[in-house]
């Protein structure tokens, strides 16, 4: 059970190696890009599940006279500069997959390379 | 002027990064040379008086917006991180002083504005690295100083330049994201990101598995960045299909910066608190570091892209900055240290070199160089100066890591002859592969219908000063061995 309890680890660790798998496997760059954003996705749930307190609300004061459970919040605020970054990158790889398109006429990397070869 | 030096560490990022979009506004291209060159030579003072005060082992700390340490971001400089600072400004600032002549060729006017910009955001994240003691801050940093340098490789006039960046983007995210997850899992169990805390706090959960996978991540991934062998693939490619200019700048600093981040976390914070985790770092990095210095030395022997093979020279060469850093010693660690120095300076000169050919020559093989010192008789002679540096014949900047390096050897029990005479041995295949290259330059007959002729001055005039810091650092070389040897006291005195 106490593997269950856990289960967010565990679709952290699924969704990793799902977006690795794709990085490495697929030969089409776009799948490729894909792959590293299920990627960057995983490690983005890793940090906003760890700052989750069970029966927890955002942290926003109130004026009741018990003070409410609340959430860690920063882990949250570091996911949002991460995604950030996250869309910068993918915004950028496929900005390089339209030059390459462009250049090569093909997104196959094994194309590309049989091209160079040449 | 004394209101602004406590403000230091943050303008050593804040000064490029502000000049970037300025140069952007600007579009004569010019200007944007002026204006970046500006700001880099710059950052390179700010880093120079860094530098001063804290060659004895003191650091600055900085807090940002005032918020106090573990809660607000805070910048901390001490000589480990000055000593990097002052190789990526000067980097920096040497490469676009002879910058205008080879980016002319390589990249079109109206995009040069905008190539400068990237070049600025690249500097400002590497500066940020450096300067931050935030563990998360690091990554953001990383990220922005990689994106930058993806954009600046790119620019590359062959088109091969951009599969070359699309495998290096793949592999740098891996790398960064890898970081991430370390990070996180130390959140985890420590609740704190700035360094300096996570170092006292760890100690309390140390030798949990969570903190042992971090380990893993964290130094793998910076691996992967910083191009260990065998997690060089990317960089061969990259910075043979760079812009010349790209490549003096990036082969001299960006490597490093990521090494920087290995040992700053490793030793700070896994070093003392992991049972046995010297042992696990040595043993895994000191075998790695053998092969790359064998293999690359011994594949830059037999290619003839010039490019390429000094890119394959470079991952020998992070191959000894790992080693001295395996041996988990002082002196170790102070060799280690000083060849980052020594090798930018050596690098930086040959990749100086070869803009200089690149200027006259389309394609950068050794069958076009045959008999170009004739011709060109300056760049050459600054080849072969910098080239004796990245032998390490004795008076050059080269000569002094290596003295250093096999001293350390010796210390270090009884792999240390094994260790030197692995040292030796790449150190002739280095002279190989600059014999081979002097040899075609000077002693073969030249190609008939080939018009070249000397390298512009400005370009010039920066691979002799290249050159000239190579004699100058092999000489007197107080400076860097002094901040080498108290980062490396600072970075053991970490260790029980």
């Amino acid at each position: 059970m106490a593997l269950l309890e856990l289960y967010h680890y565990w679709v952290f660790a699924a969704l990793l190696m799902i977006g690795f798998y794709a990085v490495i496997a697929k030969l089409n760059l776009i799948k490729k890009l894909i792959g590293l954003s299920l990627f960057q996705a995983a490690v983005f749930l890793l940090y906003i599940s760890m700052g989750k307190v069970e029966g927890g609300t955002a942290p926003i004061f109130t004026d009741s006279a018990t003070e409410p459970l609340y959430s860690n919040p920063l882990p949250q605020v570091l996911i949002l500069t991460a995604i950030v970054v996250g869309i910068s990158t993918l915004a950028l790889g496929l900005g390089i997959v339209v030059r390459i398109k462009e250049e090569y006429g093909t997104i196959e990397e094994n194309e590309i390379q049989e091209i160079d070869r040449q | 002027m004394s209101a602004l030096q406590a403000h230091l560490p943050a303008l050593q990022v804040i000064v490029p990064m502000l000049t970037a979009p300025l140069v952007i506004l600007v579009k004569e291209r010019r200007l944007c040379w002026a204006a970046t060159l500006l700001a880099s030579f710059c950052a390179l003072a700010i880093a120079v008086s860094l530098c001063i005060d804290v060659l004895h082992g003191d650091y600055i700390r900085y807090l940002m917006g005032s918020w106090p340490a573990p809660w607000g971001i805070e910048l901390r400089v001490d000589a480990f991180s000055a000593l990097l600072l002052l190789i990526v400004n000067g980097a920096s600032s040497l490469a676009l002083v002879g910058a205008t002549a080879s980016l002319d060729r390589d990249i079109e006017s109206s995009r040069q504005p905008l190539f400068y910009a990237a070049w600025l955001l690249a500097l400002a994240g590497l500066n940020g690295i450096l300067v931050t003691a935030d563990a998360f801050n690091i990554f953001v940093f990383m990220e922005i100083s990689a994106l930058a340098s993806y954009v600046l490789i790119s620019a590359g006039p062959n088109r091969r330049a951009l599969p070359a960046v699309f495998k290096y983007l793949i592999m740098g995210t891996i790398g960064a994201t890898f970081y991430l997850i370390g990070v996180g899992l130390i959140y985890l169990m420590t609740g704190t990101l700035n360094i300096a805390d996570m170092e006292l706090r760890i100690h309390e959960v140390a030798d949990q598995r969570p903190i042992l996978v971090a380990a893993g991540f964290i130094t793998v991934g910076l691996a992967l960045k910083a191009a260990v062998f065998p997690l060089h693939v990317w960089l061969p490619n990259a910075y043979t299909y760079a812009p010349n200019m790209v490549t003096v700048f990036l082969a001299a600093c960006a490597t490093k910066v990521s090494l920087y981040i290995l040992l700053r976390i490793d030793f700070f914070v896994f070093q003392q608190n992991l049972s046995g985790h010297d042992f696990q770092f040595s043993y895994f990095l000191m075998p790695l570091s053998l092969l790359a210095i064998l293999v690359a030395s011994t594949v830059a022997m037999f290619e003839p892209n010039l490019k390429r093979l000094l890119a394959w020279s470079s991952v020998a060469q992070i191959g000894y900055i790992t080693l001295g850093a395996s041996l988990v010693s002082v002196a170790g660690i102070t060799a280690s240290l000083l060849h980052m120095f020594n090798h930018a300076l050596a690098k930086g000169a040959l990749f100086l070199v070869l803009a200089c050919l690149g200027m006259s020559l389309r394609h950068l093989r050794i069958e076009n160089i045959a008999g170009i010192a004739k011709q060109m008789p300056w760049t050459m002679a600054a080849f072969v100066l910098a080239g004796l540096s990245l032998i390490g014949v004795p008076g050059t900047a080269g000569f002094i890591s290596k003295w250093y390096l096999i001293t350390a050897a010796l210390d270090s029990g009884p792999w240390g002859t094994a260790l030197i005479a692995i040292i030796i041995i790449s150190s002739l295949m280095a002279v190989v592969y600059i014999w081979r290259i002097v040899e075609t330059a000077y002693f073969q007959p030249a190609a008939e219908q080939a018009v070249v002729s000397e390298a512009p001055l400005l370009l010039l005039l920066a691979t002799w000063t290249a050159v000239a810091l190579n004699f100058y650092f092999g000489l007197s070389a107080g400076l860097p061995v002094e901040l080498a040897d108290s980062a490396a006291r600072l970075l053991m005195g970490h260790m029980r």
